[in-house]
């Protein structure tokens, strides 16, 4: 081995390994992705973010590790680069496999402690890969601190790289494919880091290949029993029809003929059974149904049955919209009711593949029926462009994760004031918006919709939005009817009909008496009129206040329709925990604060370990500011990318196409800034502040310009608005990639012993920053988190390190 | 004062079950869990309607050996009040909350029950021991296999169990007087509803596996109208300063 490493074009003096610093930061980047989606198909999404986020902070601690260990690291650097590049290589796979086989339960976390030191343990199985990569990346740095722009320019291309190959990748291949791919990625970054031509060279590029050639079944995904697919497979008869993967999730068709699937949320107590659907599942949730259709409309009368089937009642033949279509029940339903035309419009394309093609013999392609388009598009993006009128809006978003009460952090751009106002403004004269949505109790989801609705219709000058308003609910669905002409009697007429046939609650309607509430469906109190009731009056405020969920209407600014915590209700919900009022909590924001807590306090740690363990003590002076500058700008940084993920993804409209043009556009661009500040002959301290100036006035003007901007290129084609969101990223990226690589360099020049210990700072910070922003977006907008970013790269520039 | 005379009735009825040839070793267990449930229930009085449980219903849990329907590693967790897994991503509800449904149903002995979810069988063990003629459907067939097992063990061979797609109920041994719903449900079965006799209840829980959120519940009336009843198992107003109960 020795007489190899000497041998070599990398000798250890040798120059920067710059390939394979890109290509190890981009199998780290698309593992990271790439858990994301495998562990939202083995778990529930909010746990897969709490794990991976922590086991990112490996990451961190290779700036530890090699700040303790610096000498003999650097020492052996090529040998240390391409073990820690092994050792991703081989964790990522044995990481992954080792963390599914833990079985950590989340639902039963709070009967069982244990589930707790089982989640730790899938952390620090996690954490192994992450450290691995880190590993090689800050030895990289450590030892070539002086090449640092173009050794960060390798990084962040990488990770850019990486970033998009991911994505290409899981279009490609089924996820399992997808893990063997990247973990050989890092073995071939360890290849090239030893020089491939030598003997263990080519025996890491043949592991490398044996690797992406293992069978896939080695890494067969398990999810846990508790999710719907599993549950479904349980049954007797079942099997699975069709499966494809794509990088908007896992998408499995079940027939199950001795036991049928028959789902239709709410349907009304006296309705008709539905006729035997088949069942399917995005990343083992579900079902959404495919009811068998042969052309003959009768067997879908129980399509009637449901609160969604209100408007077609209040209109005649009307042309409609529908947002989400899916498995394509809705446009049935329209059909059913002899809609005139309808528009689909559906975001996952495999989706409508698979309902018009693979399984056309069952689902009759209600797609491809006269009268009926189909859109490949997201809602807002679709309704942004749109410029045709429609007498009835549709959005049922009637099941899903939601029943665990998971949804916190899933983005409602479909349900902010804006989004209401954006469907109003496409309603022909009379149309009607039909939000549905599955009821909560005690209620919060549809309580914080009429909130919504009633904002956006004051915002278009309505005096009295309680007249364009109604609410009907079945014990498991509600449907919110947002009308842009106040109601006629005659339609509040046929609607009574309807709720009375059905056996609905009419819980809202302009000339709703209160005798009239809470009869067929029965609440202990009639909730829902009280709330509108509050929510119409003018003590609206002091009501949402004094609700103990949130339910101040999302914006696009916090666009968190289904964040419903509030801490004040914290110690009543702990109160209840015995007998089962733990599922009156919503879990999605409580997750991701004890998440940012632990990532906080790891990073604490990771950051303080170096100045208490190290042998050779790094020195004392200038330590504030190496750790005020590296932290700020890995804060600042995550935090601007993450805003901007979050910004353009109503406008980019593909929530795929945001994260992978952003983020990408971010890492390239920002990696080019990082070549240009080489040439720049300045001071670096002068660099830098004006590079944060830049910063911070580019941030700002995006703020103002930004929702123009959108508005007016909104119709533009795809192409078009994936070129101008990277031409509108571009400066800002660009100067975003300078400081950090100058810092770099100058610790390379002044104080060597900081370099390890700053990297480590600035990629657990980085860690910490991405749910960082998150919660602040939460609380104080997308807006304020760019805001703040801006400021911290000022307060950056301030504290830049000094010489000597 | 009235909770004073709870206590001394349930050491009474699990005393008696003791002497009866219970086993001794789940006795305390056994008492404590029923203490929880009695307190659980008397606090949730306004949300369900019921000041109390009904005593039956209570008796029937002290004498169901609850520890012979859940899996031989966690029989030392099985008179704990909370759910348990029992495999197949299925679990065995809190024993609060089988008290509240089978308290909801108001069953007398000698009417029928139509169970659809059997799974380990312990429902079923608490609705016979009510003397309710019980008829129940598991969908998983290891499952039914296994409660069938369990429930011969625990001294229940009368409960009827079938295998298959409880949906369409059981025709044949309908009408039921109630109906209990354990499968996650969309909707309301409506080959149930016809099943269910006027004046006859059924109960869903409704929630995620460890997480009932609410229960349903279906009245047939006298004069076959339906209506339902949403019901949360836990005492929460969401307004801060709300209605007072």
């Amino acid at each position: 081995m020795k007489s190899e490493v000497t041998g070599e074009v990398n000798g250890e003096g040798g120059r920067p390994p710059y390939g394979a610093v890109a290509l190890i930061a981009a199998a780290a980047l698309a593992y990271e992705v790439l858990l994301t989606r495998l562990f939202a198909i083995v778990q529930w999404h909010h746990f897969a973010s709490m794990m991976i986020s922590v086991a990112m902070l490996g990451w961190g601690a290779a700036g530890t590790l090699v700040a303790i260990a610096r000498a003999p690291l650097l020492a052996a650097h090529r040998l240390a680069f391409t073990a820690a590049a092994v050792l991703f290589g081989l964790s990522a796979i044995g990481g992954f496999l080792a963390a599914q086989a833990v079985a950590f339960n989340p639902l039963e976390a709070l009967w069982d402690a244990r589930q707790f030191l089982r989640l730790g343990v899938v952390y620090l199985c996690l954490w192994v890969p992450f450290l691995g990569a880190a590993l090689a990346l800050c030895v990289a740095f450590s030892r070539f601190g002086h090449t640092a722009p173009r050794l960060y320019a390798a990084d962040i291309l990488g990770a850019g790289l990486g970033a998009l190959g991911v994505i290409v990748l899981l279009a490609a291949l089924p996820p399992p494919w997808a893990l063997l791919v990247t973990a050989a990625l890092g073995l071939i970054a360890a290849a090239l880091a030893w020089g491939w031509r030598s003997r263990a060279g080519l025996a890491l590029i043949a592991l490398a290949l044996a690797t992406a050639g293992l069978p896939v079944r080695w890494v067969a995904l398990e999810p846990l029993p508790y999710k719907d697919l599993a549950q479904w497979l349980n049954v007797v008869g079942t099997r699975v029809l069709a499966e494809r993967s794509g990088p908007l999730g896992t998408i499995t068709v079940l027939d199950s003929p001795q036991v049928p699937l028959r789902h239709a949320p709410g349907l009304s107590l006296t309705a008709r059974e539905p006729p035997p659907q088949l069942a399917v599942f995005i990343d083992g949730n579900g079902p959404l149904p495919v009811p068998r259709f042969d052309g003959d409309l009768a067997p879908l009368a129980y399509l009637d049955g449901l609160t969604s089937a209100a408007p077609y009642h209040l209109l005649r033949r009307p042309r409609v919209l529908i947002l989400g279509a899916g498995t394509g029940e809705a446009v049935l339903q329209a059909l059913y009711h002899g809609a005139h035309s309808v528009d689909a419009v559906e975001v996952n394309a495999q989706l409508i593949d698979l309902i018009e093609h693979t399984l056309a013999h069952y689902s009759g392609r209600p797609y491809s029926r006269p009268g009926v388009r189909v859109h490949v598009a997201e809602a807002r993006a679709f309704v942004a462009a749109s410029r045709a009128r429609y007498d009835l809006i549709q959005l049922i978003a009637d099941t899903g994760g939601h029943a665990a009460g998971l949804g916190a952090l899933a983005e409602g751009y479909a349900y902010t004031v804006q989004a209401v106002s954006a469907y109003l403004e496409r309603l022909a004269p009379g149309g009607l918006l039909a939000l549905t949505r599955p009821v909560d109790l005690p209620p919060r989801d549809l309580v914080k919709l009429a909130a919504a609705a009633i904002a956006a219709l004051q915002a278009r000058g309505v005096s009295d939005p309680g007249a364009h308003l109604a609410l009907l609910r079945s014990w498991r669905t509600g449907t919110l009817l947002v009308a842009r002409d106040p109601f006629t009697p005659q339609r509040l007429q046929s609607l009574r009909a309807f709720c009375l046939t059905r056996g609905f609650d009419l819980d809202w309607s302009p000339d709703l008496n209160a005798s009239e509430v809470n009869r067929y469906n029965r609440l202990d109190r009639p909730y829902f009129y009280e709330a509108i009731l509050a929510l119409l009056g003018p003590q609206r405020q002091a009501f949402i206040d004094r609700y103990k969920y949130r339910i101040a209407p999302a914006t696009d600014d916090q666009p968190f329709h289904t964040h419903f915590f509030k801490w004040a209700s914290l110690p009543e919900w702990w109160a209840l925990r015995a007998r089962g009022g733990v599922a009156l909590m919503e879990w999605g924001y409580p997750i991701l604060v004890a998440t940012l807590v632990q990532a906080l306090l790891l990073a604490l740690l990771l950051i303080l370990a170096p100045l208490a363990v190290s042998r050779r003590p790094l020195p004392r002076v200038g330590r504030l500011r190496v750790l005020t500058y590296f932290g700020l700008l890995g804060l600042a940084f995550m935090a601007m990318e993450i805003a901007f993920i979050h910004r353009f993804q109503l406008f980019l409209g593909h929530p795929l196409y945001a994260v992978a043009t952003v983020l990408a556009g971010f890492l390239i661009f920002a990696g080019l800034g990082s070549r240009l500040s080489e040439r720049f002959s300045a001071p670096p301290e002068r660099i830098v502040a004006a590079t944060a100036a830049a910063i911070a006035l580019i941030a700002l003007l995006h703020l103002w310009l930004l929702p123009e901007v959108f508005r007016q290129a909104a119709a533009w084609p795809e192409a078009a608005r994936i070129v101008l969101t990277l031409g509108l990223i571009a400066p800002l990226a660009l100067a975003m990639g300078m400081p950090f690589p100058l810092g770099l360099r100058r610790l390379a020049e002044t104080q060597t012993a900081f370099l390890p210990w700053a990297w480590g700072i600035n990629a657990s910070l980085s860690v910490v920053a991405a749910l960082l922003a998150l919660w602040l977006a939460m609380h104080l907008g997308f807006a304020a988190v760019i805001g703040l970013a801006a400021l911290g790269y000022l307060l950056a520039a301030a504290c830049f390190p000094k010489t000597g | 004062m009235r909770s004073i005379g709870w206590i001394v009735w349930l050491t009474v009825v699990v005393a008696s079950t003791a002497l009866a040839g219970g086993e001794d070793q789940y006795t305390a267990e056994r008492q404590r869990m029923l203490r929880e449930i009695v307190a659980m229930a008397a606090d949730t009085a306004a949300e369900t309607g019921r000041a109390q449980l009904d005593e039956r219903v209570i008796a029937a849990l002290a004498r169901v050996p609850r520890h012979r329907f859940v899996p031989a590693g966690l029989t030392h967790e099985a008179y704990a009040n909370r759910p348990l897994p029992i495999g197949y991503g299925q679990t065995i509800s809190q024993p609060y909350i089988v008290a509240l449904m089978t308290d909801l149903l108001r069953l007398k002995p000698g009417e029928r029950a139509l169970e659809i979810g059997t799974g380990s069988g312990y429902q079923a063990a608490v609705l016979a021991e009510l003397g309710v003629r019980t008829y129940s459907i598991e969908i998983i067939e290891p499952l039914a296999r296994q409660a069938a097992a369990n429930l011969k063990a625990a001294g229940y061979p009368q409960v009827q169990l079938r295998v298959g797609d409880g949906y369409y109920g059981w025709p044949e041994a309908a009408p039921f007087d109630a109906i209990i719903v354990t499968a996650a449900a969309s909707h309301v079965p409506p080959p149930l509803v016809r099943q269910l006799k006027a004046g006859g209840r059924m109960v869903i829980p409704v929630g995620a596996a460890f997480m009932t959120q609410q229960l349903l519940l279906v009245e047939k009336h006298p004069d076959g109208r339906l209506s339902t009843r949403q019901i949360l198992p836990v005492r929460f107003v969401p307004l801060t300063g709300g209605p007072s109960r």
